[in-house]
């Protein structure tokens, strides 16, 4: 496999990111993973990430507007790059055939 | 209400966090908090923001992204040529500057290296011992109640004896030792008076000798005795002498068993030059087996010890502590002083005895003392560099501005600044060595010391790298920080000028030099007068002409009249007495007088005489008369000195009856007063004359030394061969060993003369140095000024006019530095001379005539450079560019 090894966390941030479609940066990016899988995430986590993602090429940032609520400071706004959605498209397809080829489907209420 | 993130956690984000991070990282963490707060309240949300501020705390936002540009490598090779090209061109160009720079460093440096060679040798006195650590004296301190705290350094026989049976386990050696005597060797016609000590067999292991013959066991044999390499070099020659016999005192036969090398002059023991068996000492003196052996109320021995290794001097003192008091049931008045017997480490031998039962902070004062003034020498010498350096900074600014702007950064500046002082201090260290060289035997000879450059040591030389380390970053920080400040738009349009400001703190240099020169100048001249106004004192008694011998052996007893008749017979004797002690050395003193209305209590100066001893040291008399072989009755007369008439408070004492009882068995003399002398120096010259009585026949003993008036019309070096030729007859076992009273009484002054010698050799040092500053700052202003001068001339200054004013500034701070030192050097030579009971005045003049000098000095100083430039053709100056 060719494609650039994507940690579990950095799939996550990089969905977030494709989603927040093109408004994303640490705060939000923070907020909504932590609404969305319910874990705690620290913000220097998520700016790793980011920051890990922008290495491999798959998020590409520029700075925003300068906003009050941040005493003047502006903010990274990220959004994903083409090769990050063909990754995550390739992560998702490879996901998919495993699913398909599965015998008895598991059932989502697995018990615990 | 609107709160804000933790100051301090922001503060350490702006600090550690890259700064192309910085903006986004503080954003979401501020925008973070907010939002914390509205949910969790504003104290969760400080903390929050302290923990979240805290994960940021890893290499990947500490990180700086790297410049786009080449980095600047601060230590480049080509650059460093560079530098030290740059400093030596500089060196050569000004050769003026760089001599006063470098000679100056060199002197101040020579100086703390001679100051640094002489604390190592005061704190490193006795470590050629290799016990060092373990060896300590048996001492007690004693607590009278009426005569207060003491020490006492001599134990009496029976405490070694009770060390030895119940104590021994505590020691790894034990030994007593004899008092340091000088005693007569012979070998066939060699005859030598050396000083020497007796001590137990242990000794020279515990004192780890260097055997050249023979072994540490030489002194197990009774009658064997272990030389020093140099007396054995002056008795037998360069051969191994042991196993020959040698004869001590005319008296016994002993045999050498060893020989060895000197101990230094930085040892205790430096001034054995043999050591001899306790048992020969003891067999020698039959009154220790007769009475003092059981006798714990006479004190006479001194005892060595070295400890265990594992064990400290604390323990073994607190151990020992009662093993006196214990024995002294029978002794009221011993038991009265509470003995407490205690170990005083070798360590502490030299530099922290005791003075009246307190530790004595003297000698350690002066270390200090001397090295402060070292350092403040240096200090000068920095001085001087560093004012220079920032006074000609303005040549350099220009070089700074080139610099800067092809693409010099300021930490290259600052090295460049550092490799220069570097280099300078690196010469001046090479030069100082030089110096020292020469110097050195002439050091060695004021204080007194076997000082030697350290060549061999590894210390010295961490030291002196240090040294130069030190000096180099004290004299170039200012120049190298400074200098490297400016800023190039400025230098290069030519709009950089100097502040009016930038001269404060140069001036505060100079006054600093000043203080410290005028205050050894001051400090100087009160020495020097404190020891002139002591030898002016009038002495009492005439020195020139008299030398006095020791009576050294038992020989010399019993012949006074035949010695003082064949010495007259020769013509060249005018008289001869003899005398308890030496004239310059009051060697008795007791209590138990009575008189009219007197008091036993007192303490008297007690000295036993011949009839001629008037006569021969020619004493004054204030009233009455001298001892006389015509009256019998004389020789239960008493000659007392003003201090003792005054202090028995006669109003007629001449023939006046004086009792005196002694108090070890109650026996009365009973005197009468035949004359009242003029007080006589015999003490310290600084001191305050003791009251003393003269006597022919008295309680404590009888004379030891014999006094000689050389007639005054015969020279000294005709007569003195003529009087050994009546020794040589009369008492041939005896080396004739004479003094000349004169030389003798001199030696009162050493330490005074010694201190004044060092005093005014730093002092002298301290002005040469602040002075050769003053010539290049002085120097520099008037280049500077050269212009200005031009233009005065022009319009109409004369020499005197210009002369003026360039020699104002520094006159200014001159008079500035005196009013400053006056005061310190009062307080601290007031405080110096307390400790002289007969001393000078500090009188105004001294500060007068101080400052004049100081002034003198300057102005010689600053002239040669002001009249050189207001002598200065204007056409020329003015033309300069």
């Amino acid at each position: 496999m060719k494609r650039t090894y994507l940690g579990e966390f950095e799939e996550i941030v990089l969905l977030a990111v494709a989603v927040l479609n093109g408004q994303a940066y640490g705060v939000l990016l923070m907020h909504e993973i932590i609404e969305q899988t319910d874990r705690s995430v620290r913000l220097n986590q998520v700016h790793s990430a980011l920051q890990r993602l922008e290495e491999k090429g798959m998020v590409r940032s520029e700075m925003g507007e300068p906003t009050n609520e941040r005493g003047g400071r502006r903010k990274r706004l990220f959004s994903v790059t083409a090769f990050g959605q063909r990754t995550l498209q390739e992560i998702q397809e490879v996901r998919a055939s495993f699913w398909e080829r599965m015998a008895n489907p598991l059932k989502l209420t697995m018990p615990i | 209400m609107h709160s804000n993130p933790p100051r301090l956690a922001d503060r350490f984000l702006q600090f550690f966090c890259a700064p192309h991070l910085l903006e986004e990282v503080q954003g979401d963490l501020h925008e973070e908090f907010e939002y914390q707060v509205k949910h969790v309240g504003a104290r969760r949300a400080r903390w929050r923001y302290w923990r979240d501020v805290l994960g940021f705390f890893q290499p990947r936002y500490i990180k700086r992204k790297s410049s786009q540009y080449p980095q600047t490598y601060l230590f480049s090779l080509n650059m460093l040529r560079n530098y030290f090209k740059i400093a030596v061109r500089n060196l050569l160009k000004h050769k003026g500057y760089s001599f006063i720079n470098i000679f100056g460093l060199a002197t101040g440096m020579a100086v703390a290296i001679l100051i640094g060679l002489w604390i190592y040798d005061e704190l490193s006195f006795n470590t050629y011992h290799k016990n060092y650590d373990r060896i300590g004296q048996v001492m007690t301190l004693i607590n009278h109640e009426r005569d207060g705290l003491g020490h006492n350094h001599s134990m009496p026989y029976p405490l070694s004896t009770e060390l030895a049976i119940n104590y021994r386990s505590h020691f790894k050696h034990l030994v007593k030792a004899s008092w340091v005597q000088d005693y007569i060797l012979s070998t066939g016609e060699k005859k030598l008076s050396r000083k020497g000590q007796f001590m137990d067999q242990e000794a020279p292991e515990m004192l780890s000798l260097t055997m050249i013959y023979g072994s540490w066991s030489g002194l197990q044999d009774p009658y064997s005795i272990l030389l020093s390499a140099s007396t054995a070099k002056a008795l037998f020659g360069d051969i191994d002498p042991t196993n020959k016999p040698l004869r001590l005192n005319n008296k016994v036969d002993v045999k050498v068993t060893g020989v060895y090398e000197d101990l230094p002059l930085n040892t205790q023991f430096h001034s054995r030059e043999f050591f001899g068996p306790f048992e020969l000492w003891v067999t020698q003196n039959p009154w220790i087996k007769e009475r003092a052996l059981q006798d714990w109320s006479n004190h006479f021995l001194t005892i060595y010890a070295e400890i265990k290794p594992n064990d400290t001097f604390e323990n073994v003192s607190s151990i020992i502590k009662n093993a006196e008091l214990k024995n002294l049931a029978n002794y009221k008045e011993q038991a009265a002083q509470n003995p407490q017997v205690f170990l005083q480490p070798m360590s502490k031998w030299h530099l922290y005895g005791f003075s009246r039962g307190v530790p004595d902070t003297e000698p350690m004062r002066m270390v200090w003392i001397v090295g402060i003034i070292g350092a403040f020498v240096l200090l000068l010498a920095c001085i001087n560099f560093m004012n220079l350096s920032t006074a000609r900074s303005e040549k350099r600014a220009k070089e700074v501005g080139v610099r800067k702007a092809i693409g010099s950064v300021r930490g290259q500046l600052i090295n460049q600044f550092f490799s220069e002082s570097f280099l300078i201090v690196v010469l001046a260290f090479i030069l100082a060595l030089l110096l020292v060289l020469p110097i050195l035997p002439w050091f060695n000879n004021i204080a007194e010391k076997q000082l030697t450059v350290l060549w061999a040591n590894p210390y010295f030389w961490l030291f002196s790298l240090s040294f130069i380390l030190i000096t180099g970053l004290l004299a170039g920080s200012y120049p190298a920080l400074y200098l490297s400040s400016f800023q190039p738009v400025k230098v290069l349009k030519g709009t950089f000028r100097v502040g009016r400001f930038a001269s404060i703190p140069r001036q505060v240099l100079v006054v600093t030099q000043f203080t410290v020169s005028v205050t050894l100048i001051i400090s100087t001249v009160i020495i020097v007068r404190q020891i002139q106004i002591a030898k002016n004192r009038s002495v009492g008694y005439t020195r020139d002409g008299l030398i006095m011998l020791q009576m050294k052996s038992d020989d010399f007893y019993g012949k006074y009249d035949v010695l003082r008749a064949e010495l007259k017979k020769t013509g060249a004797v005018y008289e001869m007495s003899q005398s308890m002690g030496a004239v310059t050395n009051l060697a008795s003193g007791n209590q138990g007088f009575e008189w009219k209305g007197g008091d036993p209590e007192e303490q008297f100066g007690t000295l036993a005489v011949t009839h001629e001893h008037g006569k021969t040291v020619d004493w004054q008399f204030v009233q009455g008369r001298d001892f006389s072989r015509d009256f019998p009755g004389d020789s239960s007369g008493l000659i007392i000195n003003e201090a003792a008439a005054k202090l028995m408070n006669l109003e007629h004492p001449v023939g006046e009856p004086v009792r005196w009882t002694w108090w070890r068995n109650n026996k009365v003399l009973d005197y009468k007063i035949l004359g009242v002398i003029k007080n006589m120096v015999m003490e310290s010259p600084y001191d305050a004359i003791e009251p003393t009585v003269f006597y022919i026949k008295g309680h404590n003993g009888g004379v030891n030394f014999i006094n000689i008036k050389i007639n005054p019309a015969v020279s000294a070096s005709v007569a003195i061969p003529k009087i050994e030729a009546v020794f040589k007859k009369i008492v041939p076992s005896v080396p004739f060993d004479y003094k000349f009273v004169d030389e003798e009484y001199n030696t009162k002054f050493k330490a005074e003369e010694r201190i004044g010698k060092l005093a005014t050799f730093f002092a002298i040092l301290a002005i040469f140095i602040s002075c050769l500053g003053l010539f290049g700052l002085a120097s520099f202003v008037a280049e500077q000024r050269t212009k200005e001068i031009g233009i005065r001339k022009v319009l109409g200054a004369t020499v005197a006019n210009l002369w003026q004013l360039l020699s104002k500034d520094f006159v200014v701070l001159v008079i500035i530095s005196c009013l400053i030192a006056a005061p310190i050097s009062y307080y601290f030579m007031n405080e110096w001379l307390q400790k002289y009971t007969y001393r000078t005045e500090i009188s105004w003049w001294i500060f007068a005539a101080s400052a004049a000098g100081a002034l003198t000095i300057t102005l010689l100083t600053v002239s040669f450079q002001a009249i050189k430039a207001a002598l200065m053709n204007p056409v020329k100056s003015l033309k300069t560019e």
